[in-house]
């Protein structure tokens, strides 16, 4: 009987739509916060900054950018990789073109560029639907790759074809880029963007634009005779989406890997994008961070599980019994629950108010 | 076979710009190198390159015709298929028992997936469904190069790979590829005539129309469905033949599976001549892109054109070319 | 019986005829709608009631007739231009949005009048919290109204039928419709639970002055309730008067009891 509503009473409606509305779900977040921002930068060693909470932030932003758009306004998109190379390379345009802008503001209007972009791919969903929308999102993620392999004009005409983020700082001193950022520096400039974004993503859900996905969603024609304009609203949310995955592409090849190359972005991406969207929970927002959590974390876990038990399989070998494992856990939750991980934790949050009693 | 009047001229239209694109950019653009034979060389071979796209496409439709299910794991399922010959061939079978025991092996599979993944998520949404493809594909991809390592491996099945000339010696054809398209014709006809003529076939068509009602009168969903894995599985194992003979048994065979969803997209979900003719025109329109076109853009559009081809027809007809239309009703 | 304020003609039908490749669903159909009437349609199953709301509301277009809606001769729109005009219907079959709670549901309904833009939204403090809480206050009036406060907050997918059915005329009235149509509000409903929504309905026309378009197939309820009848049967028109006229009407009488041929 500590998690519970009973005995905090709301007397305006503006109390009745906050965000969190129970006392123990505020504490709780601004404990993870606290957490986030002052705990683990303190404790954490390099290896754990650079190559799980790095991953971690900004796959779950891309995360929250397709729930956005296959959770909330039920287009199903398998073009995210695509969508996240058109931001990385709009930032490397950017940030090469106007060395003295700001790294929030290329990171930003690399968003929106992807947003254009977006848009553009999202016009054929007002006549296409399920899975033939999802296949003509293909269509997205390999002409965009193709695109910025094949004209030099995006890489700068570099040689090699890969190319590396030129360092920037924030508050004109503090390096967030380049090979001279600290990871320190790079998770807290990650983390602050990201919460940031996410508190957006969480208003536009609560407001009449959200409702609007909802409806559409859920079903498209009676949305339409109550006044809800098709085109319009799923190219808000393909705007949108795509803002996310371009902020969050853009943030991958500058903080995360340091060059931006369209290989970090194929297929693979977008099919894992849309694994983290499934295993968390189609339409929540928390659910894009448990999804991006376990599918970050799970590789790792694989990959070092042989050492703990001492065993010693060839490298190559262990990928493949990756993949099966992977293969096995989707489905595996798919079975157990297809709602995915924030409908266990709704689930788990539903019990602890009735605690002790069983019901 | 009834053939809508709309489809009909979509079809002649495409043909048209088939022959039309190619010969315009051909007099306009001295980089491209236009003749009527060659022309009809690289169309020819696009046609037949599209009968094998059509195979894999097939196996798609018949498990989505089934159970709505979007079979994202067919792509696997041929390299899985093809690996399991190539690895049982290797141990010493001769190559008629080792297709036998591939096929029992699949058919093992089918019902497995049966039994583990469809019958506990049934009646879940789509995309619940959809995304458990997936996880089999991860799962296949991983047991069979686990199982049979993941180098490119050979299989000889004793085709000629020759190319031969014909129509009076201007048209240079493969014949591999012509004894493929030759085999998947047959594969595809004679599925047509079971899926027509035989009990399990009716039974089929009556589950697909509505599982639930074909349930109320009797017909066993679960023997249904663990079938047509397993025809899928067949389906899989021939086009596992064809591609590996033709590009050795490698990874790379998974990806076809998404080059077959083009092919899906333009003939609808749940034709089976609409996978046939979609497949003809992906591959015959690829071929002459990629000849005719793409040299003028950079090159390697391969990657991305039948895509775009499916993209723009489904703008103009969003059930594809034989899928039904899908009304809407309040 | 309390006075009816019965007004001018608000909707024209005029020689309406729908059909879908041979099949003709509605054949010259032609009747007017008065301000704040209650109007009803009825009509055996198949005889195009559900088609005509279609055509009302934009969904169907007709391929003969013209449509008069507010003196203004109305030419062919998109499907959601109608809520813009004023038209918000309830479904035959509930079309609720089942993923979403109660509340949300009805606040849809109010989506014309949301004027804040994307960037207040995602800001959400300033102009579209105020706009939130204006169009929420209007939306718990409903919710009184309806009496459906204890499931403010439940996912509609999760209610009964019925109830269900009251959330959806919820969310047509949080548009403040001209017209409301109702598809068979009452079906497969208890005699109580009947009685409920006539008396929402009854309500709806009286407080608010709502013109009312009503389909249902409970002829106790029809007749009690609507000013004016049309009937149809197979597309055709068989009579349009008021409940005494049309239930002594011969053609009436006989579609519904069937003729000896």
């Amino acid at each position: 009987m500590i998690y519970r509503e009973a005995g905090e009473f709301k007397s305006s409606y503006q109390a009745d739509q906050a965000i969190l509305t129970i006392r123990q779900d505020r504490w709780f977040i601004w404990g993870l916060m606290a957490f986030a921002f002052l705990v683990i930068p303190a404790i954490s060693s390099e290896y754990w900054l650079t190559t799980i909470m790095l991953p971690f932030l900004i796959l779950g932003l891309a995360a929250l950018g397709l729930n956005i758009l296959t959770g909330y306004a039920g287009q199903l998109s398998l073009g995210t990789g695509g969508f996240m190379a058109t931001g990385a390379f709009a930032a490397y345009k950017l940030a090469t073109a106007f060395p003295e802008l700001n790294i929030v503001i290329v990171i930003l209007a690399s968003g929106l560029i992807t947003s254009g972009v977006g848009i553009l791919f999202g016009v054929p969903s007002l006549r296409i639907k399920g899975f033939y929308l999802a296949v003509a999102t293909l269509a997205s993620q390999f002409f965009l790759i193709w695109m910025f392999n094949k004209f030099g004009w995006f890489t700068n005409y570099s040689a090699s074809g890969v190319i590396s983020a030129p360092p920037m700082s924030v508050f004109n001193e503090i390096l967030v880029t380049g090979p001279h950022a600290t990871p320190v520096a790079k998770y807290l400039f990650v983390l602050t963007l990201v919460v940031l974004l996410t508190l957006v993503a969480k208003n536009l859900v609560r407001s009449n634009i959200g409702r609007e996905w909802m409806a559409v969603r859920d079903m498209d024609i009676a949305a339409e005779i109550i006044g809800i304009p098709m085109l319009s609203t799923k190219l808000k949310a393909f705007a949108v989406s795509s803002f996310y995955c371009g902020v969050a592409g853009a943030l991958w090849a500058f903080l995360h890997t340091g060059s931006v190359e369209p290989l970090a972005f194929d297929v693979n991406r977008s099919f894992q994008v849309l694994f983290m969207v499934i295993i968390g929970g189609l339409g929540s927002i928390m659910g894009a961070f448990l999804g991006a959590g376990f599918i970050v974390l799970l590789p790792i876990l694989l990959t070092n599980a042989p050492h703990w038990f001492g065993l010693n399989i060839a490298v190559d070998t262990i990928s493949h019994i990756e993949f099966m494992v992977f293969g096995i856990l989707i489905i595996f939750f798919l079975i157990v629950e297809p709602h995915g991980l924030a409908r266990l934790w709704q689930i788990t949050k539903e019990k602890l108010r009735l605690w002790p009693f069983p019901y | 076979m009834h053939i809508e009047r709309d489809v009909f001229y979509i079809i002649l239209a495409s043909l048209a710009l088939m022959v039309a694109i190619p010969w315009a950019a051909g007099m306009l653009s001295e980089d491209i190198f236009f003749e009527w034979p060659f022309f009809f060389e690289v169309a020819i071979g696009g046609l037949l390159a599209g009968v094998m796209y059509s195979l894999v496409a097939l196996g798609f439709v018949l498990i989505f015709k089934a159970s709505g299910v979007f079979n994202f794991a067919q792509g696997a399922m041929v390299l899985f298929s093809a690996l399991t010959l190539v690895g049982l061939q290797e141990k010493g079978l001769p190559i008629w028992l080792a297709i036998l025991a591939t096929l029992a092996i699949m058919a093992l599979l089918a019902y497995l997936i049966e039994r583990l993944v469809l019958r506990p998520l049934v009646n879940q949404e789509h995309i619940i469904l959809f995304m458990a493809t997936i996880g089999i594909t991860y799962f296949l991809d991983g047991f069979g190069q686990t199982l049979w390592g993941s180098e490119v491996k050979i299989l000889d099945i004793g085709f000629s790979n020759q190319p031969g000339f014909y129509f009076g010696g201007k048209i240079l054809i493969n014949d591999f590829d012509l004894i493929a398209a030759l085999i998947a014709g047959v594969l595809v006809v004679s599925l047509a005539l079971f899926f027509q003529y035989t009990r399990i076939g009716r039974a089929l068509r009556a589950v697909a129309d509505d599982n639930q009602a074909a349930l109320s009168v009797g017909i066993p969903l679960k023997h249904i469905w663990v079938i047509v894995w397993t025809v899928a599985g067949v389906v899989a194992l021939v086009a596992g033949i064809m591609w590996g003979s033709k590009l050795g048994v490698q990874f790379s065979l998974a990806l076809i599976a998404l080059k077959a969803l083009p092919v899906l997209i333009l003939g609808g979900f749940t034709s089976v001549p609409g996978a046939i003719v979609g497949g003809l025109i992906i591959g015959a329109g690829e071929k002459l892109a990629e000849v005719f076109i793409a040299p003028l853009i950079g090159g390697g559009i391969e990657d991305w054109f039948a895509y775009m081809l499916a993209l723009a027809f489904l703008v103009f007809r969003p059930q594809g070319l034989f899928g039904e239309k899908i009304i809407e009703r309040v | 019986m309390f006075q009816r304020n019965i007004g001018d003609v608000i909707l024209e039908v005029q020689g309406i005829s729908l059909s879908f490749g041979a099949m003709r669903v509605l054949n010259n159909i032609s009747f007017d709608i008065r301000q704040g009437e209650i109007r009803s349609i009825i009509g055996p199953n198949g005889a195009g009631k559900s088609s005509m709301l279609n055509v009302i509301n934009g969904v169907y277009h007709p391929q003969e007739g013209t449509i008069i809606f507010q003196g203004e001769r109305r030419a062919e729109m998109k499907v959601h231009e109608a809520a813009a005009q004023g038209i918000a219907r309830t479904f035959q079959n509930i079309a609720l949005f089942k993923g979403m709670s109660t509340l949300d549901n009805i606040m849809t309904g109010r989506n014309q009048m949301m004027k804040s833009n994307l960037l207040q939204q995602a800001i959400y403090w300033g102009k579209a919290q105020k706009e939130e809480l204006k169009h929420r206050k209007v939306v718990e009036e409903i919710i009184d109204f309806l009496e459906i406060q204890a499931i403010r907050k439940t996912p509609v997918g999760r209610l009964p039928y019925g109830m269900q059915k009251r959330v959806e005329l919820g969310r047509a009235l949080a548009a403040e419709p001209e017209i409301l149509l109702l598809d068979e509000p009452m079906a497969g409903m208890n005699v109580e639970e009947k009685e409920d929504m006539s008396r929402f309905v009854l309500d709806i026309n009286d407080e608010f002055g709502t013109t009312i378009v009503l389909i249902e197939h409970d002829m106790g309820v029809v007749m009690d309730l609507s000013d004016r009848v049309v009937v149809l049967d197979y597309g055709v028109q068989l009579a349009d008067g008021s409940p005494d006229e049309v239930r002594n009407n011969q053609a009436v009488i006989d579609a519904y009891l069937g003729v000896a041929h």
